[in-house]
């Protein structure tokens, strides 16, 4: 039997406010895995008219997949969020990008055909799961010399990236990092992140009952003078700092995505769809710079070119390591179509969670701007790695459904 | 407000947590409060002075915030699994004056009152356990959500012996209506303490919106928001207050509490009263009624004994008093039955369900091995009709229950950890049948005896190992009644007891460790108190005043109880009763004769007495007839004279365990305490046999 393959789109993707890891965090008594479920259920609520039984997969990103992050998360979450038994559930690992890897893995199976609508999303409690919880790296890292030793921190590895674009500045940085907190308050502002959270009710054994309604990181209003005065913890005189860098969070993502057939059928909303996209390797020291070879592969998988791509929405991880890209790219530091609402400086990045994020507000951007066809996701991963996801807005004139208008007629 | 001192207890406060609260769309600053013991839901929420001066500082703080404009509304919720289960009874027991009493009702009503008092919506988000206190403090709020997980909802005061008095009984019928609310105050507590779910008491009307517990919270503040908003419109069904309509419930209540209670337990009667006078009383006059009503309830002996009776089966019952060390029980991994009748056939059914181990029915032939598997896989099956069994768990306990023939020596025993005994009550008998069981188990095996009656020394004496014989006596039907008797011989060692204890507790049993002694408990008990009455009959006193004269006291009257039992049971039982005891004990020539002309029951199908049994009775010659009150007089006399005789042998531990018996076992009510209170309360111990059974205040008003 000749093989189908399908179209895969975005239909709608939604996140927890994030909040700051440490014990007077808003989730410091949450469980992680009920941050991801709110999630799910959010998506289930969205779209009343669509069956849960029709889910067929629920993939579920965290760093660290240990406690209640842990017990196969994808399976377990999908279970207490209310799917049905039928609908399976898997765990992701893919450090930063989990969230992007869920994405593109569920985006693959079905385009495949192997079913038709799936849930991906990811999950980090970093207050519960601090990053290198229980891990045990392998001796030979070190024996055989792989990798330098600061590939493992990643702010080590955000110096690194210094050393080799000494164009790219702390006072760039800064800049760039100030410019990310203004374009996120104007957001709030606007209105347009509201729509995305789900409120989450936080626990605390001596506060009572709390309910999480905005994100806890940003700082609006911070200047460039302010994060002139902080610390450069990962170098003495160094150019990383918390200012310039995303924190230490908790949150979650997730998203539904269904095949172009399929969301026609059930009458899914069509936030943008898939076009392509590549992970790649890079030196583990200089993790950062990963997004740029990525893109480089997914525009050549998509016989694109940089041109074509007319909204970036790239995770800012560090500042430098956005810069390099834009640098790499011939993008200005404060280009329009780069992170139009601020970035995971201001808003937090809760590893494995992140990538949906990113997805989530390009479809919203994608609304806003009909007259742009092609948007990318990108993001750093660490032990060197980069992921890039090229989208199609849907609601830009030349934008051809897959489906056939006979099909149409008749779902 | 009084200035009276409260007795000093160790209350475990269950803390008011006041947070503020953002709520979605722009409703404004909410307040909400969580009730929080600080322990997990093991340990409930409960309100104890402490918790709720706590409780009312919260509100009061709020109040001041609301008049200022600053909130938008205040909402009341749990920890996580529970809300709140009501007022916190351990301090009941150190209460000595009935203004202290009073204090407590008062400081409940001020308290929640302060919640109806907010100048601005108010809000109940019931998430987890609500009882008593816990389901009133909602009732004060404008508006309630309840999570569709809510394992037990219930006002059970009237169970225990008290009234719903923090608002219950005013609030409930107001919300939902007579009807409703009688079911909920006053049938369902009657009914073995009936409990509902969540989303049962969002259908009687008890709360607004019925809410899935995966975003409970979530969605009840977003509740909150529209109401607050004015984009969420609550609806109730309106109250009908006429008197036909409210009144009409009412009677219905106290004359279905006067069938179980036999007018004996006062806090039924005070709920209803005080439900009555809900339809055209003031909020504060019903209030003050309801304090003044709690404040005579925690002062009765009624009450009091209710509390002890409750401490008996949750707490005692854990831990029955005497047994040996838990570590020392063997694992029990397959049972063996010998007999295959229908007690041994129950008995197969509840170590199958409960153990989930292979389970042997034996008997002496294969037709009655036949049926007696049959029994159990057809109860299984009709398990597995009501949903109540999945059809891979009715196969596997169906698959765990065999038979087998005995005559081929009970090989199938060769591998059996535990083996109990149902056949013909006769010493021989079941001595020869231990003999052959014993052939054919391993060494470390319990061979334990259903036995009512008989003595189990004896029935070991001749086996290689008498240590291993333990009485095991379930009460019928096996798989209802919750109390199993232990019966330690004097050979049995503390391995075969713990092993008994522990499989008791895995049946789901409570048990007792009573001495090898004639009848145990419980059947020593009604052998007694029936024999007394029997006697009464025999000498002259027409029957029905006799049924008459223990409504209150007794689940049911001496002759229905017997004809449940069957007569030629409760002939054998006084028979040996009266060969052990000849000095008290008789068997009953009137029950020999209903017994040999094989009537099955005293009363007919029609539910009155049977005349073909009247006829059959002799009269006396010198008839002695006694009234009512003085039946219950001398039935009651018999049995503190009996109770003490059962002490000074040493046939259990204590009082207690005697009332731990006759609750879980007969079924006598927990306004009695089981029956040491109540011979306490009427002076009859002390009249019978020279002193209390228990000291004062342990099931009875402490003196101040």
């Amino acid at each position: 039997m000749p093989r189908t393959l399908s179209e895969v789109v975005f239909v709608d993707g939604v996140r927890t406010p994030f909040g700051k890891a440490g014990d007077k965090g808003i989730y410091a008594q949450t469980r992680a895995d009920d941050l991801v479920i709110k999630c799910i259920r959010e998506l289930l609520r969205r779209q009343p008219d669509l069956d849960p039984a029709k889910v067929e997969e629920v993939a579920i990103a965290a760093t660290t997949q240990i406690g209640d992050q842990g017990l196969t998360l994808g399976r377990v979450a999908g279970l207490l969020a209310g799917l049905p038994k039928s609908t399976p559930g898997y765990s992701i690992d893919r450090m930063c990008a989990g969230a992007m890897t869920a994405v593109t893995n569920t985006a693959s199976s079905i385009a495949f055909g192997s079913y038709d609508i799936g849930i991906a999303g990811g999950v980090e409690h970093m207050g519960r799961h601090p990053m290198g919880e229980g891990v045990d790296p392998n001796p030979r890292i070190i024996a055989e010399k792989l990798v330098d030793p600061s590939a493992l921190v990643m702010g080590e590895t955000a110096e690194n990236l210094h050393d080799r674009f000494p164009e790219i500045t702390k006072e760039r940085c800064d800049a760039f990092a100030v410019a990310s907190q203004d374009k996120l308050a104007t957001a709030y502002d606007e209105g347009k992140i509201q729509p995305d959270l789900v409120t989450v009710a936080t626990r605390h054994d001596e506060l009572g009952w709390g309910l999480a309604t905005t994100d806890e990181p940003p700082r609006p209003g911070t200047t460039v003078d302010d994060l002139a005065q902080l610390k450069t913890p990962f170098r003495p005189h160094g150019n990383v700092t918390a200012g310039n860098a995303a924190g230490l969070n908790d949150g979650a993502t997730a998203c539904l995505l269904a095949s172009e057939q399929a969301a026609t059928e059930h009458g899914l909303p069509v936030g943008m769809r898939l076009v392509n996209y590549a992970f790649v390797g890079v030196e583990p020291e200089v993790m950062g710079i990963g997004p740029v070879p990525a893109t480089e592969k997914a525009l050549a998988n998509a016989g694109l070119t940089i041109d074509d791509i007319g909204l970036f929405e790239l995770n800012e991880a560090f500042a430098v390591q956005v810069l390099a890209f834009l640098d790499h790219f011939g993008i200005a530091d404060d280009d329009e179509r780069v992170n139009p609402y601020g970035g995971a400086i201001a808003t937090g990045h809760p590893l494995a969670s992140s990538g949906v994020r990113l997805m989530t507000q390009l479809s919203r951007e994608f609304a806003e701007h009909p007259e742009v066809r092609y948007g990318l996701t990108a993001m750093c991963i660490g032990i060197g790695m980069g992921g890039a996801v090229i989208w199609e807005n849907p609601h830009h004139k030349d934008y051809v459904s897959s489906v056939s208008a006979d099909t149409e007629g008749a779902a | 407000m009084t200035t009276t001192t409260l007795p000093e207890v160790d209350e475990v406060v269950t803390h008011a947590r006041a947070h503020d609260i953002q709520l979605p769309g722009g409703a404004g600053t909410f307040v909400l409060i969580t009730l929080d013991n600080g322990f997990d839901h093991t340990k409930p929420n409960s309100f104890g002075a402490a918790g709720l001066r706590e409780l009312g500082a919260a509100l009061d703080a709020a109040a001041k915030r609301a008049a200022a404009g600053e909130i938008a509304g205040v909402g009341i919720t749990g920890k996580p699994f529970i809300f709140a289960v009501g007022a916190d009874l351990t301090a009941v027991p150190a209460i000595t004056a009935r203004d202290q009493a009073l204090e407590i009702a008062r400081l409940g009503h001020e308290t929640f009152s302060k919640i109806s008092a907010l100048p601005v919506p108010t809000f109940a988000f019931i998430n987890g356990a609500s009882m008593g206190g816990g389901v009133e403090i909602a009732l004060y709020a404008d508006y309630r959500t309840i999570s569709s997980d809510v394992p037990a909802y219930a006002t059970p005061e009237v169970f225990l012996g008290l009234v719903p008095g923090w608002g219950g009984t005013y609030l409930v019928p107001h919300l939902i209506g007579t009807e409703k609310a009688a079911q909920l105050i006053v049938t369902n507590p009657l009914s073995q303490n009936r409990m509902i779910k969540g989303k049962n008491a969002f259908e009687l009307g008890l709360a607004d919106r019925l809410i899935e517990p995966v975003t409970f919270l979530e969605d009840s503040l977003a509740f909150a928001a529209g109401v607050i908003a004015g984009t969420e419109q609550v609806e109730r069904a309106t109250v009908d207050t006429s008197e036909a309509a409210w009144e009409g419930p009412l009677d219905k209540a106290a004359a279905d509490a006067d069938g179980r209670t036999g007018k004996a337990a006062p806090a039924a009667y005070k709920a209803i009263e005080l439900m009555r006078l809900a339809r055209t009383a003031s909020r504060e006059e019903a209030f003050e009624a309801e304090n003044q009503a709690l404040a005579d309830l925690i002062m009765s002996d009624e009450l009091r004994s209710g509390l002890y009776a409750f401490d008996l089966v949750q707490k005692r019952a854990k831990r029955p008093a005497g047994a040996p060390d838990k570590s020392l029980a063997r694992k029990v991994t397959k049972v063996g039955i010998v007999g295959a009748g229908l007690m041994a056939s129950q008995m197969a059914l509840l170590f199958a369900r409960k153990l989930k181990v292979p389970v042997v029915l034996t008997d002496l032939d294969q037709e009655r091995v036949d049926k007696g598997v049959a029994y159990v896989h057809d109860e299984i099956d009709k398990l597995a009709g009501k949903g109540r069994l999945s059809p891979d768990a009715s196969n596997r306990l169906k698959a765990l229950v065999t038979g087998s023939v005995s005559a081929d020596g009970f090989t199938a025993f060769s591998d059996a950890d535990f083996v109990i005994e149902a056949v013909f009550e006769e010493m021989s008998v079941k001595k020869q049948v231990f003999a052959q069981v014993e052939a054919a188990v391993p060494a470390e095996c319990v061979l334990a005896t259903n036995t009512s009656s008989l003595d189990i020394t004896e029935m070991a004496a001749d086996l290689l190992h008498p240590e291993r014989v333990v009485g095991f006596h379930f009460f019928n039907p096996v798989a209802v009644m919750p109390l199993l008797e232990i019966i330690r011989g004097d050979a049995t060692d503390d391995a075969t007891l713990a092993t008994a204890f522990a499989t008791s507790r895995s049946l789901g049993k409570t048990s007792i460790l009573v001495k090898n002694s004639p009848s145990f408990v419980v059947n020593r008990l009604l052998g007694r108190f029936m024999g007394e009455s029997g006697r009464i009959v025999d000498e002259g006193t027409p029957i029905e005043v006799v049924e008459q004269a223990f409504a209150g006291l007794t689940p049911m009257p001496p002759f229905m109880l017997i004809s449940l039992v069957g007569p030629a049971i409760a002939l054998h039982n006084s028979e040996t009763l009266a060969a052990a005891f000849p000095d008290r004990f008789a068997a009953s020539p009137n029950l020999a004769k209903v017994v040999e002309a094989k009537l099955p029951s005293f009363y007919g199908s029609d539910g009155k007495l049977d005349p073909k049994v009247l006829e059959l009775f002799e009269a006396p010659a010198d008839p002695v007839v006694l009234t009512a009150e003085q039946v219950r007089e001398r039935a009651l006399e018999a049995l503190a004279d009996e109770v003490r005789r059962m002490l000074d042998e040493g046939v259990v531990q204590a009082p207690q365990d005697i009332d731990l018996a006759m609750i879980t076992g007969a079924g006598f009510p927990f306004w009695n305490g089981g029956v040491t209170p109540l011979l306490d309360r009427t002076g009859i111990a002390e009249k019978v046999t020279g002193s209390r059974f228990l000291p004062i205040g342990v099931a009875s008003v402490p003196e101040a």
